[in-house]
């Protein structure tokens, strides 16, 4: 069994990198404007404005 | 940078800590990727702008400026030659637009589904049952502590935004929703702690962090129903800042915020534009239309000397106008105080949710607490008797009254939405599934709000209108619109207040009042236009106020719906009283001032009527913020937009009749969830009382509980997509 204190800290630290991922992802107001995004990917020039 | 862009616009302007600086305008119109593209391309083009970026779900362009040669006032008009109508945003009103509070919320809904699918990957095992058998007491004892170091960080990180809701509420010598759910978190997560200390099997992590998450999703489709409004809201008031045009001492025009506008200053009100300030005519003559301010829908002529009101159209002169008034003083400022009370008086309205933690929090606790005592008292020992209260606190947590509320009203919303008609906030619907009675205004409300051509022979109104297309008068554009394209007279020329004079097929021609065509015995009336040759018998054009199509449909359902229907109008009552016949509205009042308006409901909800107020103009605002619930068209006026809690599109008054289904329909939802609750919770109390609640029954009744909510939530949505 004591591979279970191997495996689950794991597990955990693999969830844990999701949710800093996900808070890294609100922070930078990714779901702000999701119509926007939506559309925004359509277009190959990017352009450097303020974030909206 | 300020010094570069023009001075008049520097009260528009933001600067950021890296010194660069910014003009935010509202863009309407915008809905398609290819009108995102074409707007950034087409304003970063221009001089002195370093980039530009437009939300597409806000409709908010934010444009950074570089350098010398940025003017707003480009950059408003090249948007307009796109086709999109564009306004500056009042960095003032703006301030703090990203939504701390909605990002706060999903990263606590982030942590929470974490710690919840992560806390299930240790008690599952333990609910299977599996320890005993190949699995070893001590590895349940490590599985419990791994659920613990997960789920405690969790829950108490996501859990703050009910734990300071509770505070604020108890501080406050009262217990809301929040109460009980912290309560309930807390102590399970007290008593799961005790119980893996001592080695015992009744450890509830999973419960308290699934409950968290469970709510939040509750809370947050709540915020952003309300965000939603907020902005809506916002983006109006910042509309508001709009510009008037000062004349300097050398003549010269220069667009200023109205909010920089002093008594004594010289503005210019060009023909088609509204008067930005309370103020007397200096120079120049035109006719006044007053609908938004008194409702009477025939336009005054107006001359020098003549004392002029905020907010009403002036219709066919340039003028040039002394400011009389600031704008926090004028006219307007009386109505907006009128809106200020309706809106607290609103504010005290008790939202369903809250009026059922009212009656669940002390009957809860109260069995808890009994659960104890007399567990304790007959003998179980205090601990037992503590497990079993800490079992009901848990089982009983409102998750599905946290749900049944905010579920139903962004499922009605939504399908609201979808019909043209936004709702501001879900108090909103609430009151609206109680109005007993409907109040209309007369103008732009059951009529079009713009006069129409009666009858008149297709040649006379051929030429008739080669001079109507050269006029901005109301009545010589229903004149022309009743003609279609065509040409335009030559030499034509308008005077103001009279009408206009041209030249067709070579002979003069005239169209305007009776008295500017030589009528003298003719009374003046307004709703009517002549038009003739010179030296030769002129014709009569007759206009009247027509009536939305489904006017007395629209009158007609709402009485079915066991309504009562009233009009109150500002218009004389020579004018109602047609439009009510026509209808079939028994009760009207006419010559209604704004504030008579507003008292006249505040008249009606104190004798215990629940009113619903459907207006437009700026003379049923107070009237809107006054009565129990309102609506107005997306035409109003923007102070009535803001007053009204819901605001309809389109043509049609059928939104009306359908919001209030819609409100009402949510408002049987929400009360079968709350049924629903109850007799869950009638159930679940009784088996913790006795004891026979383990973690896995309290996982299982609590999600269950919340996923029946939420689907009878969902079945408003379904039937609207049925229609």
């Amino acid at each position: 069994m004591t591979i279970l204190f191997y495996l689950a800290p794991i597990s955990i630290l693999l969830g844990l990198i999701g949710l800093i991922a996900f808070g890294w992802t609100v922070k930078h107001g990714q779901y702000d404007d999701l119509k926007g995004d939506a559309a925004r990917i359509l277009y190959d020039h990017e352009q450097d404005g303020p974030e909206g | 940078m300020t010094a570069t862009a023009p001075e008049d616009f520097s009260a528009f302007v933001t600067h950021d800590a890296a010194g660069g600086a910014g003009l935010e305008l509202m863009v309407r119109g915008a809905r398609c990727a290819a009108c995102m593209a074409k707007i950034e391309k087409g304003v970063a083009a221009l001089p002195g702008v370093g980039g530009a970026r437009l939300n597409l779900s806000t409709g908010k362009l934010a444009v950074a400026l570089k350098g010398a040669g940025a003017d707003p006032a480009r950059i408003i008009a090249a948007l307009e030659d796109m086709g999109y109508e564009a306004r500056l945003f009042d960095p003032a009103v703006i301030q703090d637009e990203h939504d701390k509070e909605g990002r706060r919320l999903l990263l606590a809904l982030g942590v929470a589904g974490f710690g919840t699918l992560n806390v299930m990957m240790f008690t599952v095992p333990v609910w299977a049952g599996l320890f005993g058998q190949e699995l070893q007491p001590s590895t349940r004892a490590v599985m419990y502590w791994f659920a613990a170091l997960v789920a405690t960080p969790c829950a108490l990180y996501a859990g703050t935004p009910f734990f300071t809701s509770a505070w604020t509420s108890l501080r406050r010598g009262r217990a809301n929703m929040d109460v009980p759910i912290t309560i309930g978190v807390l102590l399970t997560l007290a008593m799961s702690f005790y119980e893996i200390i001592r080695g015992g099997g009744h450890a509830y992590f999973d419960a308290a962090v699934t409950l968290i998450f469970l709510l939040l999703i509750g809370r947050y489709l709540d915020h952003q129903l309300r965000a939603r409004a907020r902005s809506a809201a916002r983006d109006l008031l910042a509309l508001q800042a709009s510009v008037a045009r000062r004349l300097d001492a050398a003549g010269h025009e220069r667009a200023v915020p109205i909010a920089m506008v002093q008594i004594g200053d010289r503005l210019a009100v060009a023909p088609g534009e509204r008067i930005p300030v309370d103020g007397v005519i200096e120079a120049g003559r035109s006719e006044i239309d007053n609908a938004l301010i008194s409702g009477e829908t025939r336009p005054v002529a107006a001359g020098p000397g003549a004392r002029l009101y905020a907010g009403a159209l002036n219709l066919n002169g340039r003028l040039v106008l002394r400011a009389a008034a600031r704008v926090q003083d004028s006219a307007l400022a009386e109505i907006g105080r009128l809106m200020e009370a309706g809106a607290q008086s609103k504010s005290k309205y008790v939202r369903l949710a809250d009026k059922a933690a009212a009656l669940y929090v002390p009957v809860v606790h109260t069995v808890a607490a009994a659960t104890f005592i007399l567990g304790w008292s007959l003998g179980l020992g205090w601990h037992e008797a503590l497990t079993r209260a800490a079992a009901v606190l848990i089982i009983t947590c409102p998750c599905a009254l946290g749900l049944a509320v905010p579920a139903v009203q962004v499922t009605a919303s939504g399908r609201l939405f979808r019909a043209g008609v936004l709702v501001k906030s879900g108090a909103a619907l609430e009151r609206l599934a109680s109005v007993t009675h409907v109040v209309f205004d007369k103008t732009g409300v059951l009529t079009e709000g713009r006069p129409r051509l009666l009858d008149a022979s297709p040649q006379s109104l051929a030429l008739a209108a080669r001079l109507a297309r050269a006029s901005r008068h109301p009545l010589a554009r229903a004149l022309t619109e009743a003609a279609g394209l065509g040409p335009v007279a030559d030499d034509v020329a308008e005077v103001p207040g009279m009408g206009v004079t041209g030249t067709i097929r070579g002979r003069r021609a005239r169209l305007g009042r009776a008295d500017f065509l030589g009528l003298t015995g003719e009374p003046p009336a307004q709703t009517e236009l002549w038009f003739g040759f010179d030296g030769e018998e002129p014709q009569r054009f007759r206009f009247a106020d027509a009536l939305r199509p489904d006017a007395a449909r629209t009158v007609s359902r709402l009485k079915a719906l066991g309504l009562t229907v009233e009009i109150l109008s500002g218009d004389v009552a020579a004018a109602v009283i047609p439009i009510a016949e026509a209808v079939g509205v028994e009760r009207w009042a006419a010559g209604m001032t704004p504030l008579d308006k507003a008292a006249a409901i505040r008249g009606l909800e104190t004798a215990g009527w629940r009113t619903l107020m459907v207006g437009d103009g700026l003379n049923d605002a107070a009237a809107l913020a006054g009565a129990h619930a309102s609506m107005a068209p997306g035409a109003a006026v923007d102070a009535s937009q803001n007053a009204a809690d819901l605001v309809f599109d389109g043509e049609g008054l059928d939104a009306v009749v359908l919001a209030i289904e819609v409100a009402r329909a949510a408002k049987r939802r929400a009360m079968e969830n709350f049924g629903f609750s109850a007799l869950y919770n009638a159930i679940a109390a009784p088996a913790a009382v006795l004891g026979l609640v383990n973690p896995f029954v309290a996982a299982i009744a609590m999600s269950g509980s919340s996923l029946v909510v939420t689907l009878n939530a969902l079945r408003m949505g379904l039937a609207g997509a049925r229609r």
